[in-house]
């Protein structure tokens, strides 16, 4: 009978209720968010650095990896150096570069990654198959779809490569033929940007000076520590220290640290992010307050009617505080579909910033961190309704009744 | 019928502030009501007769005196206690009707029911049929909205009635309507006399008073007479 009271004093200003709940769902949504937002960023970044299974990245001292275009030489000794190391599992070297690329008239600036296909980890297979061969010939490559859309091109199609900087200034070098042999999905790649890869030492020969014995980066992954995250953790540092400590022309980077550092340059994305999240809260909750307050101010004497009729102070109290409950749920259900759809629509705006991977989220659904959030603001609206429902409870009936009678 | 005390006043006062004024509302009420009787309380605007009628149905605590209902002492009684008792023993029935305006008028008539912890059925039948005997039983799922002021107040007498009250107390109950529709009302408290229930009867109308048995009269908190109706009307 109380949920039935709660929800016909709600119905009895819809326009009023509907308002309500539209505020609490913009606050809901708001909230959910920025918690995306927050926690996302991270999410998405680690899941990004860790999904081809890669804890280490080797590059130029100094640089991050593909931040300049410097390459680091005698890529050979150091590869294999690092693959001599006990503890180290898989090294993926690979060496990127801008190039020429052009197919019947159409003609643009492609970024080519020079990859070994049985350990890289920059792109995954979408349709077709990798690049086959292990030597300095140029024949296949794999292209993202950015690349099939701007050259018009399919898988089986042959294309015209030449190195070179710009296409405006005609330097190019010597063009060769190559096969699109797949499609695929380059994970570190900015949205927009055409791309292909295709093997190593062909990619080294085909760059010349520029690309013998050279490359970008090198990916390790370092052999598990089973017996704890702890011990994993340092036989990763260690691995880290060792190759800084043994090849002075390179800089290693744990994924820990990478995270730690875009978390540190992330930090006030977060804090505005935290900071938004709680006024969202603060709106809500004075929303419900002012709401319910006004609903209580208007039907005293009904309230006071109620009391007088033998409904104790807790049924009062329970059915105020239900109105508030309800409107929380309300709102927050339609904030949560508000929530989602805005969060698509900021990060589909947020991923073409340029230079970011394609792959990196900024709103990434945590249903934890969203049920908590969400649950927060249940509670936070529930408990909003507390205070003009405890003073509807406390309120003296016969005088409520008399000021009634007088009013 | 049976002149067992039900209500019984002694010397009570009470006192309130209404903004900077003190007001001395009832200076030593003593009265005694007996089961079955039907009593009316007049007096001018501001005499006392609401405040009294707050202390006789426990919606009030007297600031001295006591007041003794079926033998019990509700002067000092809790909150929760007072409550308890207003919902299973005193009917009250108000000026303004009061009644929830988004509920039907078989839901408003099973609200008390629904406190008093009856099951959805048993209210539902007893709320329909209090409301069949007020005369409405062809309206049971109108809203307020859609009952004029004379049916609105049947509802309310009806809630009033759900829990099967020894006492209903009502204040100004014609206060809102016409005179024709406030002869029916009282029609109705009387015929719920004769079946036996004890009702109290708050009025300024004195001519409206003389639908009673008895009639008190008040005036600046006193009571200063108290004698049976010479020709109650119905």
């Amino acid at each position: 009978m109380r949920a039935t009271l709660a929800f016909a004093s709600l119905r009895r200003h819809p326009m009023r209720t509907l308002l309500a709940v539209l505020g609490l769902a913009i606050a809901a949504a708001l909230l959910i968010d920025m918690v995306m937002l927050a926690t996302g960023m991270r999410a998405s970044f680690r899941s990004l650095l860790t999904s081809r299974g890669y804890e280490l990245r080797v590059t130029p001292r100094g640089t991050l990896p593909f931040d300049t275009e410097a390459t680091v030489g005698s890529a050979a000794a150091l590869v294999s150096s690092l693959r001599a190391h006990p503890d180290i599992e898989r090294v993926s070297p690979s060496l990127g570069s801008t190039v020429q690329v052009q197919r019947a008239d159409r003609a643009r600036s492609a970024f080519v990654l020079g990859t070994q296909p049985d350990v890289q980890g920059e792109y995954t297979v979408i349709s077709g198959r990798a690049p086959l061969g292990n030597d300095s010939l140029l024949r296949e490559v794999i292209v993202n779809a950015v690349f099939l859309s701007a050259l018009d091109a399919k898988l089986g199609d042959t294309i015209t490569m030449s190195t070179g900087r710009s296409a405006q200034l005609r330097i190019a070098g010597a063009p060769t033929r190559v096969a699109i042999v797949g499609e695929g999905r380059f994970l570190y790649v900015p949205p927009g940007l055409p791309a292909l890869s295709a093997p190593l030492a062909a990619v080294q020969a085909f760059l010349g000076e520029a690309g013998r014995d050279r490359i970008s980066l090198a990916m390790a992954s370092v052999r598990a520590d089973t017996s704890s995250a702890t011990a994993n953790a340092e036989r990763t540092e260690a691995v880290r220290t060792w190759i800084e400590q043994s090849h002075a022309r390179v800089t290693a980077i744990s994924t820990e640290t990478a995270i730690v550092q875009v978390e540190e340059r992330l930090a006030y994305f977060r804090q505005l992010a935290f900071i938004l999240g709680a006024l969202s809260l603060v709106i809500g909750v004075l929303l419900v307050t002012t709401l319910v307050s006004l609903s209580v101010n208007e039907r005293l004497g009904e309230l006071a009617v109620l009391r007088a009729i033998g409904v104790p102070r807790s049924g009062v109290l329970q059915q105020i505080m239900l109105e508030g409950f309800m409107l929380g749920v309300a709102g927050i259900v339609l904030g949560l579909g508000l929530g989602l759809v805005t969060a698509q629509w900021l990060n589909a705006i947020l991923r073409d910033f340029p230079g970011l991977p394609a792959d990196l989220d900024f709103f990434v659904w945590s249903p934890e961190a969203a049920w908590k959030s969400l649950a927060m603001l249940l509670i936070a609206s529930t408990v909003a309704g507390a205070l003009p429902a405890w003073r509807a409870s406390q309120m003296r009936v016969a005088q409520a009744l008399r000021e009634e009678a007088i009013g | 019928m049976s002149v067992t005390p039900l209500l019984e006043a002694y010397d009570v006062t009470r006192r309130y502030r209404t903004g900077e004024n003190d007001v001395h509302a009832l200076r030593g009420v003593s009265l005694t009501i007996n089961r079955g009787e039907f009593v009316a309380i007049v007096g001018a605007s501001g005499s006392g007769k609401s405040t009294l009628l707050h202390l006789l149905g426990a919606v009030d605590t007297p600031d001295s005196g006591r007041v003794v209902f079926e033998g019990r002492d509700i002067s000092t009684l809790t909150d929760a206690d007072a409550t308890r008792l207003r919902l299973l023993r005193v009917g009250l029935v108000f000026q303004r009707f009061y009644l929830m305006p988004t509920l039907s008028a078989v839901e408003n008539v099973s609200l008390p029911m629904a406190e008093a912890g009856l099951g959805k059925t048993e209210r539902r039948a007893r709320a329909t049929a209090l409301l069949s005997f007020v005369g409405l039983g062809e309206r049971t799922s109108h809203r307020p909205t859609q009952l004029s002021g004379g049916e609105q107040q049947r509802v309310a007498v009806a809630r009033a009635l759900a829990n099967q009250p020894a006492l209903l107390l009502a204040d100004e109950p014609t206060g809102e309507l016409d005179a024709a529709t406030g002869a029916a009302l009282i029609a109705l408290l009387q015929q719920l006399n004769a079946d036996g229930l004890t009702c109290v009867l708050v009025t300024h109308d004195a001519a409206l008073a003389r639908s009673a048995r008895r009639v008190i009269t008040m005036r600046d908190g006193r009571i200063v007479s108290d004698e049976p109706s010479a020709e109650p009307v119905a």
